[in-house]
């Protein structure tokens, strides 16, 4: 990190955005606190209408905090949103920006005007970033041609055409088939990688994704921050004990045998995968209340005749997580509350979400069936 | 350096944040160019337009021109109503294409975009005009030219640099109009929309484009009075067939050049000015983002 940057990439002290609405507000964050330090990639995990993109929009200067304060690299999110936009860029997941009736090199050139890229050097710095992010063959293609995933590459080509300090990445995975999403990561993480102090801030319910590229993670739901650490302290703290897994040849003794040894705290033979074929083998899970009662599972299983096939630690993932800090899976709570809340917040905000809902058509569609004007 | 993902390094973000003068100025410029290029650009590529933008509005022009005919009238008519056509282009530009535009940007997802980059969002509006300037002057010039051919208008023009200044500043209001129209749809959005639809048809009314304003009266003189498209386009009659006679109390050129001076400084004015307090107001209100999203 460069020793010049001493603020913290962001500083969120009690943030509270309510929406006003009938017959309730919606309060989509309640007294959000967070700090992140230059070159973090920081990820905001929780369901949807859960105050993720709020919370983003917030920081991008797109919206104002109902109370609380907070700093993008020390730059006041209500007052000083000249120099936070200067350092920042976002993408956000199914962004359908720009004009469908310019070409992806077209398009990337417009916004690079946008952040006062001299007229020569954004055809250059369009040309490199049309490289980098593989869109060669779309170069000169309509953006309205374009596939979601050659749609989202060109978005973080232009996301990137400021050489922002700090990337907001809000869902930027959303809809994209597996390769796409990959690629999309893979992106991220170069374009981080080339410059220390740089910092991302990801939201997503995607565990998997912000597992990988995260270093830490806020798992937020109702508008709070219910948990922040790395993947590794956060799931450590939904598994005080170890769990192992064995496959032996056989187990004559029965797991019993293993129930009663030192630091063993249970072990039961697995039931069977249901997948109709005969096993040969026994496979037992073995919760240890350390990881240095081991040793005398694998002595005690040599003194019983068992030859060990395989062992595996279980490893917690953040699904785990979620589920022990709010007591529901995240699909449940997507569709228990998340939903609502979302719609609610749209109506109370705007009129076009209401008129989409009203159609029975998703919003994505009825804006994709809109005429467009340039 | 060679990698696509360092293209200005600086030593830090407050060092990356700090801009001269002249550095915001010249990204507020180029913003304008950069807004105004989808429309130049679209131009040529979606030739819808020039059955949309051209025939249709020189057929209203044309029946006009047959009813003034049937009815025996001063061949200066024929020439006003001509104009009024051509002048058309810019009032329904600014209408479909200044005043709604932010309401279809925001749907499309530019607007939070506009809204997070450095430059500043009145750029975007200027570019918006200058735009759609070039589009709908295409369409006058093609509207103008072939009526004038076709229906034999003669023009009369004693004052040419006078007529250009009074074109220049009818446009410069007229666009400032649609600046003040398109900050309100931050706020106002779909409202604004109907708003604007609805003062179409009486703009058209009592802006007088087929006919002298004046003969419109206290209604007439009011209209002169604050709409720019009627003392523009009453101005640019006198000018472009003098000697014609017009009623009594019609305001020479040269004082409804002033009062379109006016009119674009109180617009721009204006419009900085609204949109200042409405992105406020916009953002305190979580409508410059698209919600679903």
């Amino acid at each position: 990190m460069s020793a010049a940057i001493e603020a913290p990439a962001l500083d969120v002290r009690d943030v509270r955005r309510v929406y006003r609405s009938k017959p309730n507000d919606i309060v989509a964050l309640a007294g959000v606190d967070l700090e992140v330090a230059p070159g973090e990639f920081f990820g905001l995990l929780g369901p949807n209408g859960a105050g993720k993109t709020t919370l983003i929009k917030i920081l991008t200067t797109l919206l104002l905090p109902s109370s609380g304060t907070a700093r993008v690299f020390g730059f006041d999110v209500v007052d000083d949103t000249k120099r936070i936009r200067r350092i920042m860029n976002m993408v956000a997941g199914g962004e359908q920006s720009g004009y469908g009736i310019l070409t992806v090199r077209e398009s990337l050139w417009m916004f690079g005007q946008f952040y006062g890229l001299g007229t020569r050097d954004a055809w250059k710095r369009v040309d490199e970033l049309i490289d980098a992010t593989g869109l060669q063959e779309q170069r000169d293609q309509r953006v309205a041609t374009l596939s979601t995933g050659q749609r989202q590459k060109m978005n973080f080509a232009r996301g990137l055409l400021n050489d922002p300090w700090i990337f907001f990445l809000d869902e930027p995975t959303l809809g994209l088939d597996v390769a796409a999403a990959r690629s999309v990561r893979e992106l991220v993480v170069q374009w981080k990688a080339a410059v220390p102090g740089r910092t991302i801030l990801l939201t997503t319910h995607y565990m998997a994704e912000a597992d990988e590229l995260c270093d830490r993670i806020a798992i937020v739901d109702h508008g709070r921050i219910l948990a922040i650490g790395t993947p590794a302290e956060l799931k450590h703290r939904v598994q005080t004990e170890s769990i192992f897994r064995l496959e032996l040849d056989r187990l004559d003794a029965g797991a019993e045998a293993l129930s009663r040894l030192p630091g063993v705290v249970s072990a039961s033979v697995a039931a069977d995968d249901g997948d109709g074929h005969e096993r040969q083998d026994v496979v037992v899970n073995v919760v240890l209340a350390d990881d240095a009662a081991l040793g005398g599972v694998v002595t005690a299983l040599g003194r019983l005749g068992s030859q060990i096939r395989s062992l595996r630690k279980s490893e917690p993932t953040l699904e785990d997580v979620f589920v022990e800090l709010v007591g529901r899976g995240f699909a449940e709570a997507d569709t228990a509350d998340g939903t609502n809340r979302a719609n609610a917040t749209n109506g109370a905000n705007g009129s076009k979400p209401r008129l989409a809902a009203e159609s029975g058509q998703s919003a994505e569609a009825a804006t994709g069936a809109e005429e467009e004007l340039v | 350096m060679s990698s696509p993902f360092v293209y200005r390094p600086t030593d830090s973000p407050a060092a990356a944040a700090t801009w001269t003068r002249r550095q915001a100025f010249a990204t507020d410029l180029r913003a304008v160019w950069g807004r105004a290029y989808p429309r130049i650009r679209g131009m040529g590529r979606e030739k819808s337009w020039i059955f949309f933008e051209i025939l249709l509005p020189f057929l209203t022009t044309s029946a006009f021109v047959f009813v003034y005919r049937a009815l025996n009238a001063p061949p200066q008519y024929i020439g006003f109503v001509v104009l009024g056509g051509a002048m058309t282009a810019f009032w329904l530009n600014v209408i479909w294409m200044m005043a709604s535009q932010l309401y279809w940007e925001k749907s499309q997802g530019n607007l939070e975009l506009y809204f997070a980059a450095p430059m500043d969002f009145m750029s975007v509006l200027f570019g918006m005009a200058i735009g759609g300037l070039v589009m709908s002057s295409v369409r006058a010039v093609v509207v103008l030219v072939v009526a004038t051919t076709l229906y034999d208008v003669s023009f009369a023009v004693d004052q040419w640099l006078l007529l250009l200044a009074v074109f220049g500043l009818t446009l410069a209001a007229l666009y400032g109009l649609g600046m003040i129209l398109a900050a309100l749809f931050l706020v106002w959005g779909r409202e604004a929309f109907h708003l604007t639809q609805g003062l179409m048809e009486p703009v058209y009314f009592v802006s007088g484009l087929n006919f002298p304003v004046a003969r419109l009266g206290i209604v007439g003189a009011l209209a002169i009075g604050v709409m720019p498209l009627a003392v523009g386009l009453d101005a640019m009659r006198q000018l472009a067939f003098a000697g014609t006679d017009y009623p009594k109390g019609t305001p020479s050129p040269g004082v409804e050049a002033l009062i379109l001076v006016v009119m674009v400084a109180v617009s721009l004015l204006l419009a900085r000015w609204i949109l200042r307090r409405l992105e406020q107001v916009a953002r305190r209100e979580g409508r410059l983002s698209l919600r679903w999203q």
